[in-house]
């Protein structure tokens, strides 16, 4: 970096630290959220009952069309051909055999794909969104093992996937960085959301020392792949210059941008739509097979539809890195904390920026004197890691959860009250007050509801062979709300209304929550509400991702209903009942407005309209910038107990009971909110007993990309899980709520893996907790 | 090749290698089936064949002429759902959807085993024709269909409401 440039950076920190103070300490009326959403007010509505799914009989059918059921004409097959060393060139290739297959339309290597700008890199840029920057199909340049190298465009898939097989390749390779133990010793500290994931608050190693009562232990955590059941797919198109691709993504207008980028086109040049994405959890958004799809399509002048294996896309899309974390925990006889450490080393690659941020949720999950966090980037030669269901959180909360647990243990007090007797009044590291935190009534309702009272000492409860014990965890997963939310409202005459916004339905229930949401605010039935979303044509740029897509809708909603509400009321005018009146004064009532606090001061959306002669009124408006989340500290929270058997002969682990306890604002649909929790829940136990992409250290190459021998969580693995919730809303969120597509993961694994010390005495800090860790 | 698909005759040409699922989804376009692994280790392709539950990722297609073939779009008529449909939907035993189909069809094909007296191994007798569905019962017979979103609960709950009758009572083998 040159001097100027590390003095703008610098100059650039000293704004940005001058204006997050100003933000901390400005009235909360200037921060959004400063006055709480009136909806929260509101007792009677749909928000809060169980809503079944509005696509859920299009799903029971089979009717919802994902990326790889949209029919062309003319369309051809893709398939994919992955290297197979991790660092190197491609020194001869030879496809003329692929070629030559019957049905072969088109081979397509460096040597004869078009010129493309290099992917954006997820945040470069607001809307950049690919996993990583490397050129695509430009050189001969290998850079991990299972890049891939050639795409073979055939009439059929069959034809496409032989082709793949029939190209010569040979390599140059060189010297590649595939070994943690070596990559470690040469670390740099990583950065995150701009900032480098480094905390440092009083000299914690020193009051670590003086500590008469400390644990100072490591943990160690695998590579994990999302695996969504859906493969990762696109069928793609041109039309003259003009891309439409119908992608698999979290992230619509995201993906329109970027490929914009790719191939020097205009952003309005290429419409990504993806009503329906078969889930995500982080890994559905930008990686090569899109643009070599639309690269192959345009060579060949033909449609194509690509399908990654399921092997390809282990090799082609990252996942969670390995991270290996030391947590250190001093405190005093009564247990106050005088210093938490939790520092480590991530994997990651030199052309992606995601270091498992896993100090994140230590940084306010417990007061403490003093803190040393810091996360620092190993660099390896492999598929770029990325972002999965909590980044960070996840495996974050597993190591501090089991230290604070080691610790209580240690000591001889109850984890929950040796919690409770660190619990914060303020975060403790950026200090600013917290917008809603109920950790501790979570943990009292759920520590009642599960039996917590009969949990007995490690080891000493047994049934036959099997080892019972209970163990339990907080979650923790931060409220965020992303800049560039929009909204696009339509109301009619005959009293129904569109909201028209870029957001997505991965599983989440996103149109069936919203849609409660906006029929209250207008005080409609949910029939008279039509959700357009998941298209880059529409309002808005909503990343379906960090949770913060509810916030995101919500907030752009709340935008656009005011600048609705403001031109009814001047079309009603002086003859209305709601004369005089500003938006702030009126609410959604029985199909039209009424005065707050004077109901029988009404008129109905078609008495308005019909009087004014219009037919239907529509506005658009943006949220407005996110500072809520630099006002106040913002989180989710749960806590989560389990009880697991251990068989002591065998080792196997079972999961009997599970109960989380959430702390995540209003709950906006129980249904469909209580699915995710459950489902976040199940990925972490998924992540505590048995998910590992294992990396062969020797050729870089994961040896399990299948779903045969990478295991995610079956039935028979999953109990019955109960879900409570404190249903206290966020007074400074929209709706008083948060998304909670992550919090479900954190706290997860900490939880298992108490349980299985207390049912057994043993200890297990290198995830997954599998059957030889444990004889 | 000659197949009978949701009641109806199909005539189908096609690349001998192509799989029963690639014959559903790419060339008749019945995309109600799921394909996710394509080697029969998530389920998300299982279709009925004469009544037996199989992974169509894991079946050519040419083995299967002249069979009755029923696939998520034959579970019910044009206009509604099915009882298991609609207990799926109110159960909330899906999230993206994706498995559903899958997740679908093999309930209808586990309900027969049971009412055949096919045993598992959680069965306590393997010898006993009798079988109870219980929680473990059914949570083991649906085992081979993953759902990444985690509706287990919700699945086991729509499957265990949908055939109470089965729940409960025993059967001869």
């Amino acid at each position: 970096m040159s001097v100027i440039a590390e003095a703008a950076k610098k100059a650039q920190g000293a704004v940005q630290a001058v204006m997050k103070t100003a933000i901390a300490n400005a009235p909360d009326g200037w921060i959004p959220g400063g006055v709480p959403d009136p909806l929260i007010r509101a007792k009677h509505g749909l928000v809060g009952t169980p809503v079944s799914r509005i696509d859920g009989p299009l799903k029971v059918k089979g009717a919802a069309r994902f990326a790889a059921e949209f029919p062309l004409d003319g369309m051809v097959y893709a398939a994919l051909a992955h290297a197979t060393i991790p660092l190197g060139r491609i020194a001869t290739l030879d496809t003329s055999a692929a070629e030559a297959v019957p049905g072969v339309v088109l081979v397509m290597t460096y040597k004869n794909a078009p010129k493309m700008a290099p992917p954006p890199l997820f945040m470069s840029n607001p809307k950049a969104v690919s996993g990583d920057n490397l050129p695509i199909f430009q050189d001969a340049d290998i850079h991990w093992n299972g890049q891939p190298y050639a795409v073979a465009l055939a009439e059929t898939q069959e034809a496409a996937d032989h082709a793949t097989t029939l190209i010569e390749v040979t390599y140059d390779e060189l010297p590649a960085r595939t070994r943690f133990a070596e990559a470690k010793t040469n670390t740099y500290p990583g950065t995150f959301q701009g900032e480098p994931l480094l905390v440092e608050i009083g000299d914690a190693e020193a009051a670590l020392a003086a500590a008469p009562h400390k644990v100072d232990v490591t943990y160690t955590t695998p590579r994990h792949n999302h695996n969504p059941i859906e493969l990762h797919a696109a069928t793609v198109r041109w039309n003259g210059d003009d891309l439409i691709v119908h992608d698999a993504t979290q992230a619509v207008t995201h993906t329109a941008w970027s490929l914009a980028q790719i191939f020097g086109l205009k952003e309005e040049q290429v419409h990504v739509t993806s009503p329906y994405v078969g889930g995500g959890f982080g890994s559905k958004t930008l990686w090569q097979h899109q643009t070599l799809a639309a690269a192959a399509s345009k060579v060949s002048g033909r449609p194509v539809r690509i399908v990654l294996s399921r092997e390809g896309v282990f090799r082609g899309v990252g996942g969670r890195t390995l991270t290996e974390q030391r947590v250190a925990i001093g405190a005093q006889a009564d247990g106050a904390f005088d210093a938490i450490v939790h520092t480590g080393t991530i994997g990651m690659t030199s052309h992606n920026n995601l270091p498992e941020p896993f100090i994140v949720a230590t940084k306010t999950a417990y007061a403490a004197k003093t803190f040393h966090l810091d996360v620092e980037v190993a660099e390896m030669d492999m598929v770029a890691n990325t972002f999965m269901r909590a980044p960070g959180e996840a495996v974050g909360t597993f190591a501090l959860e089991c230290a604070v647990d080691e610790l209580a243990h240690d000591m001889g007090i109850d984890p929950i009250a040796l919690r409770e007797r660190n619990e914060p009044e303020q975060d403790p590291t950026a200090g600013t007050p917290f917008s809603s935190r109920n950790i501790v009534a979570a943990y009292r309702a759920g520590a009642e509801r599960f039996g917590w009272d009969k949990r007995q000492a490690p080891g000493t409860r047994r049934e036959g062979e099997w080892l019972i014990g209970m163990g339990c965890a907080t979650g923790t997963y931060p409220y965020y709300r992303m800049p560039g939310g929009a909204a696009r409202l339509t109301l009619t005459r005959d009293a129904r209304v569109t909201v028209a916004i870029a957001a997505h339905e991965m599983g989440m229930g996103t149109s069936t929550a919203h849609s409660a949401v906006v029929a209250d605010r207008f005080g409609l039935p949910l029939d008279a509400v039509t959700f357009d979303y998941a298209d880059s044509k529409l309002p808005g740029v909503v990343l379906a991702g960090g949770s913060q897509q509810t916030a995101s809708i919500g907030a752009a909603v709340i935008a656009a209903h005011r600048a609705l509400v403001t031109e009814l009321l001047k079309l009603a005018g002086n003859d209305s009942p709601l004369a005089g009146l500003k938006a702030d004064e009126v609410a959604g009532y029985d199909g039209g407005l009424c005065k707050l606090d004077e109901p029988g001061r009404y008129e109905s959306y078609a008495s308005i309209l019909g009087r004014a002669n219009r037919d239907e009124v529509t506005v658009e408006a943006e949220a407005p910038p996110p500072l809520e989340t630099q006002h106040w500290s913002m989180h989710s929270y749960s806590a989560i107990f389990v009880e697991a058997a251990v068989n002591a002969i065998t080792g196997e682990t079972r999961i009997r009971r599970v109960l989380g306890s959430f702390d995540c604002g209003t709950i906006l649909n129980p249904k469909t909110a209580s699915s995710q929790f459950r489902g976040g829940m199940i990925m972490g136990l998924g992540m505590a007993l048995m998910e590992e992409a294992q990396f062969d250290e020797r050729s870089g190459r994961i040896v399990n990309p299948s779903l045969a021998e990478y295991h995610v969580p079956v039935h028979m693995d999953v109990p019955a899980i109960d879900i409570i919730w404190t249903d206290i809303p966020d007074p400074h969120a929209p709706m008083g709520a948060h998304g909670v597509g992550e919090i479900g993961i954190t706290g997860v694994a900490a939880a298992i893996a108490n349980a299985v010390f207390n049912a057994t005495g043993k200890r297990v800090r290198d995830l997954p907790i599998t059957l030889d860790k444990l004889l | 090749m000659h197949f009978t698909i949701n009641g109806r005759g199909v005539d189908a040409d096609f690349d001998l290698r192509t799989s029963l699922l690639d014959l559903l989804r790419d060339h008749l376009g019945l995309t109600g089936s799921k394909k996710g692994c394509n080697q029969g280790a998530c389920g998300a392709c299982t279709v009925l064949v004469d009544g037996e539950r199989i992974n169509a990722c894991l079946a050519l297609a040419v083995q299967y002429d002249g069979r009755s073939i029923t696939t998520v779009e034959g579970l019910a008529d044009a206009t509604g759902l099915s009882p298991l449909q609609a207990a799926f939907v109110e159960h909330d035993g899906f999230q993206c959807g994706y498995c559903t189909p899958g997740q679908l069809c093999s309930a209808m094909g586990m309900i027969d085993e049971v009412r055949r007296g096919v045993p598992s191994v959680v069965a306590a007798d393997m010898a006993d024709g009798d079988i109870v569905l219980d929680h473990d019962e059914l949570r083991e017979r649906m085992s081979g269909n993953l759902c990444r979103c985690g509706a287990y609960n919700g699945i086991v709950n729509a499957i265990a409401d949908t055939f109470a009758a089965e729940t409960h009572s025993k059967e001869p083998a």
